[in-house]
């Protein structure tokens, strides 16, 4: 009886101070990624100041100014939108045809164990070839046009897709499932109600890890000959000694790619607010 | 009526779990079943849930042969296995799919008002103490209203206040509907405060080794000689379902008090 008396008491004690806990929450959330910032805006603001004071002439690493100045020239010139929306579509049609195609065979290998034994191996296999080495096979096949680019994208992301979904259908608690079949859950239903919610977590990930695997690809598939792209820029950089094209198409890549990671974290959040994880405290605040 | 005749099952791996065990058990009767680790007690739950098919004999349910879950037969697991993606409310709401919205989240209500989580209804699972979790299982299967509840060592790991709690309250939510519950424990006292009836189960097979009526009246008293009295006997009982298969009799020496099983 003792007890039921003082839980209430403890939770009052946690509700009567969500104000000075709301902002030094969010005190913390801002803090925490200016604190991230503070390493490369220093180091690049010492570049600068070196450069500027003489002491390199800065050809080889452009200081940040000409490398925003060079961004800022592709952007009133039209091309920078063209590349990036060339970059942009390359990645999500291969993405969104590799997570189509690794969410299939993965549901299929995790749900199914003859298709596991059947289907897993030569996956596997498959795997264990480091993708690039396709390229020569699917330029033959495909052309050097954007078909094979894509599916070299495609063929990147499956595989952590692929691999995400099996496993987090093998692992889903046997003890769970049992609450299923005592509701007498029907096969569809037991997939949506158990099923479903209880591989999505791991499922996001293996999206994440897609994605990212995704960005790294198109830049393969863009060196392989393209006339646009972000790749294209990093080529073109190259073969006319333009440092600072370079370097602002890395820039470029990396804000897309945390973008778009951001963009998976945001859209599933809400899904996922149940999580009892280290980190999952942010989103359920 | 829930009868058991002859069930026995043994598993793939040639484990002979339980064999033979028979039992009739009335409608709103609590029946307590106790015997030592491994002697089939879950193997048994799991059978009369329709989770597992027994290998011989039957299972009938109002002469309906149990082979498979069944809406009438509710069952409750050591842990509260909870589903961690849906909110208190919904959990326990898990078993009525079939309701009208809002019929179901007035039997939710009325659910959680009764197990005293009312305040908790938008929780997550993840947010309850181990007692409260508890009473939200007890909840969800008591909500689609089942004939028969079966409790597998459902306070187990629970501390002794929080147990005692929960046995009363269980018998609380008993009082409303009267199902028959059919309840695994190790705890002496436990099936003593709930129990129409202990069986008492000998390991190695599984099988029925002894039944104590228990003729006390609720509400029980703890602490009342009559009470003392059955303890002691389901306590000789057990000593003596494990004492056969103990060839050394100094075992036997201790009065068993020690519940190390
Ligand atoms: N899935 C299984 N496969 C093979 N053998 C099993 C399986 N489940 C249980 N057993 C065996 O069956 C016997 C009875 O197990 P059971 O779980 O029914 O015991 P119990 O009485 O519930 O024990 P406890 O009190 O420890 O929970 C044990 O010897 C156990 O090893
Ligand atoms: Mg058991």
């Amino acid at each position: 009886m003792a007890m039921t008396v003082e839980l209430p008491a403890l939770e009052r004690t946690d509700a009567t101070t969500p104000e000075t806990k709301a902002s030094s929450a969010r005190l913390r959330r801002y803090a925490g990624p200016a604190l991230g910032l503070l390493l490369p805006v220093g180091l690049a603001l010492a570049w600068e100041i070196a450069v500027w004071a003489g002491l390199s002439n800065g050809r080889l690493v452009p200081p940040p100014t000409k490398i925003f100045a060079t961004m800022v020239e592709l952007a009133k010139s039209g091309e920078l939108s063209r590349h990036i929306i060339a970059t942009l579509s390359r990645v999500a049609s291969g993405f969104i045809l590799g997570v189509v195609a690794g969410t299939l065979f993965g549901a299929i290998s995790g749900y199914w164990g003859l298709a596991r034994r059947l289907l897993d191996p030569t996956v596997q296999a498959l795997r264990a070839i480091p993708s690039i080495a396709w390229v020569p096979l699917f330029i033959l096949w495909l052309g050097i046009f954007e078909t094979s680019k894509i599916a070299l994208i495609a063929v990147g992301v499956f595989f952590p897709v692929y691999l995400g979904v099996m496993g987090a259908i093998l692992s889903v608690d046997r003890k769970i499932v049992e609450v299923g079949r005592t509701f007498r859950l029907s096969g569809p239903a037991m997939i949506r109600r158990i099923l479903l919610p209880a591989v999505l977590p791991a499922y996001v990930v293996a999206l994440r890890v897609g994605l990212g695997l995704g960005w790294m690809f198109v830049v393969a598939a863009e060196f392989m000959g393209a006339s646009e792209g972000l790749g294209y820029l990093l080529i073109d950089g190259q073969q006319l000694g333009k440092p600072a094209q370079i370097v602002a198409a890395i820039v470029i890549f990396a804000i897309l790619g945390k973008t778009t990671d951001w963009l998976i974290e945001i859209a599933t959040a809400p899904l996922l607010r149940w999580q009892d994880a280290f980190g999952g405290k942010s989103g359920a605040a | 009526m829930l009868a058991l005749d002859r069930v026995g099952k043994t598993y793939p791996n040639g484990v002979h779990a339980l064999e033979r065990f028979s039992a009739n058990i009335k409608l709103g009767e609590i029946v307590a079943i106790i015997g030592g680790s491994g002697c089939g007690k879950s193997t048994l739950l799991r059978a009369i849930a329709g989770l597992d098919r027994a290998t011989t004999g039957t299972v009938t349910l109002d002469d309906i042969a149990i082979t498979a879950p069944h809406a009438k037969i509710g069952i409750i697991f050591q842990e509260p296995r909870l589903l961690p993606w849906l909110s208190v409310a919904d959990n326990i709401g898990f078993g009525l799919s079939e309701l009208s919205a809002a019929a179901r989240r007035e039997k939710v209500a009325r659910a959680l008002d009764r197990v005293g989580l009312a305040d908790k209804a938008n929780a997550w699972p993840r947010e309850l103490s181990g007692g409260q979790a508890q009473r939200v299982a007890i909840a969800r299967a008591l909500v689609p209203q089942p004939e028969v509840l079966l409790l597998d060592e459902p306070f187990s790991a629970l501390d002794a206040f929080t147990r005692r709690d929960l046995q009363d309250h269980l018998l609380d939510l008993w009082n409303d509907t009267r199902p028959t519950l059919m309840l695994v424990t190790h705890d002496v006292d436990e099936a003593v405060v709930l129990a129409d009836r202990v069986l008492v189960m000998r390991p190695r097979p599984g099988r029925l080794f002894e039944e104590i009526k228990v003729n006390l009246a609720r509400p029980r008293d703890r602490n009342s000689p009559h009470f003392d009295n059955f303890k002691r006997r389901v306590l000789t009982a057990l000593d003596r379902s494990l004492d056969r298969n103990v060839p050394d009799a100094d075992a036997k020496s201790t009065t068993g008090e020690a519940m190390w099983w």
